[in-house]
């Protein structure tokens, strides 16, 4: 439930649920993004990324973030994946290679993971609450 | 009067899309995957639905963080496959048909569903993978398609109970329909997943089979699941799952399983598809 600035769903462990506090921080961010649905904007960005990124209002840790691909970072300065993503598809990368940059590991190590069942969900990540809408 | 022959349940994954679109389903990683769907095919072959209500999510594709509808329905004649950042996917533009989706914004409005009404949208993979799962590769889809967008994107999405609710609305304005239309309607999305963080590639098969399992026997039950239950056992974007909850409240309350399948991995998903019709015993 709402409370103050926490939410209940803060404790879930490496988890970035996209609400509004996050939607505010990153809002120039994935729109920055999106805009590279457009060919013609994918091209401009190739072209010319710094100056690209100058249209977009991005704090300077965002804009750090995007030159770097830090794909963990870019969540926790209020991207979201389905709007990061695009930028990773620019680069060629699939949504496995990001999955692996996010946790740590490589792509190969993220494969098998998945092939062998995927991440397990483990103690602390049970939820036990009787079933409401929240 | 028009009438629900199934209800179909499918996750919307893009590499499904692309092992479809570049030849892959024969590849070993995929060759097991595509085995399961083929019972599916066989039966939408079978069933021939003159529409297919195909409730998904948007990917940032049509909408953005600029405009959030909730429920967005959309009621033009044509809509075409979307450029995600990588060029639209090679699939047959979608018809869709507004007199009926005309019919369903009036008909869900005045029952309280406050739909957002879209006249100029494209569809992304959301919609376009589940049709490529049930129909393979035509030149142009067998069907009329009606888009009906659920914001599960940015939280919070609708309630699971609400989806439910808008599906048994659904099913009024479809029996109230003046047509001979047989539909079909899709819920898409999920099954467990997470695309983001740390927690990346989080798959919980036993979540999932007891979604299953009460999505068929008990979806009232269902239905009241919370938001929360989902993100910490079926991962942040499992979240996706109540879209199959709008599918299930459009059919009887008494269903018959015709095919039911899962599969993991594809690519970070833990894969469900779902064959439903009501039940002519009941």
């Amino acid at each position: 439930m709402t409370t103050g600035t926490t939410r209940s769903y803060d404790d879930i462990p490496g988890t970035y649920v996209f609400d509004g506090r996050r939607s505010r921080q990153g809002y120039a961010l994935n729109m920055f993004c999106m805009s590279l649905n457009q060919p013609e904007n994918r091209e401009r960005f190739r072209a010319d990324p710094e100056g690209y990124l100058d249209t977009f209002a991005l704090t300077p840790e965002q804009r750090t973030a995007v030159l770097e691909r830090d794909w963990l970072g870019l969540l926790q300065l209020g991207g979201n994946i389905y709007y990061t993503f695009k930028l990773a598809a620019f680069d060629g990368l699939n949504m496995q290679d990001i999955g692996a940059a996010m946790s740590g590991v490589t792509t190969e190590e993220f494969k098998q993971m998945m092939l062998a069942g995927g991440r397990p969900v483990e103690g602390d990540q049970r939820s036990t609450p009787e079933p409401t809408h929240g | 009067m028009a009438e629900v022959i199934a209800g179909i349940a499918t996750s919307h994954v893009p590499s499904v899309g692309v092992a479809i679109d570049k030849g892959k389903q024969s590849d070993p990683y995929w060759a097991p995957y595509f085995a399961k769907v083929e019972p599916a095919r066989r039966w939408m072959a079978e069933a021939r639905p003159d529409v297919c209500l195909v409730v998904y999510n948007d990917h940032a594709d049509a909408f953005s963080l600029a405009l959030i509808p909730t429920f967005a329905l959309g009621v033009a004649a044509e809509f075409a496959p979307a450029d995600e950042g990588y060029g639209p996917r090679p699939v047959p533009n979608v018809m869709g048909h507004p007199e009926l989706a005309w019919h369903l914004a009036e008909s869900l409005i005045l029952d309280e569903f406050d739909i957002t009404i879209v006249n100029e949208m494209t569809v992304d993979h959301g919609l376009t993978v589940p049709l490529s799962l049930l129909y393979g590769q035509p030149e142009a889809w067998p069907c009329r398609v009606i888009p009906l967008c659920v914001n599960v994107v940015q939280y919070p999405p609708p309630t699971g109970h609400r989806c439910y609710q808008l599906g048994r609305a659904i099913r009024r304005a479809i029996d109230a329909y003046p047509g001979t239309e047989r539909v079909a309607i899709f819920g898409t999305g999920g099954m467990s997943h997470q695309l983001q963080g740390e927690r990346a590639g989080l798959i919980n098969a036993e979540f999932d089979h007891a979604f299953l399992d009460r999505l068929i026997a008990d979806p009232e039950a269902q239905a009241k699941v919370g938001h929360e239950v989902y993100l910490r056992e079926a991962g942040s974007e499992g979240i996706e799952l109540i879209m199959w909850l709008v599918m299930r409240g459009a059919l009887d309350a008494r269903v018959r399983q015709v095919y039911r399948a899962t599969h993991v991995p594809t690519s970070n998903t833990h894969n469900g598809l779902l064959v439903l019709e009501n039940d002519p015993t009941t």
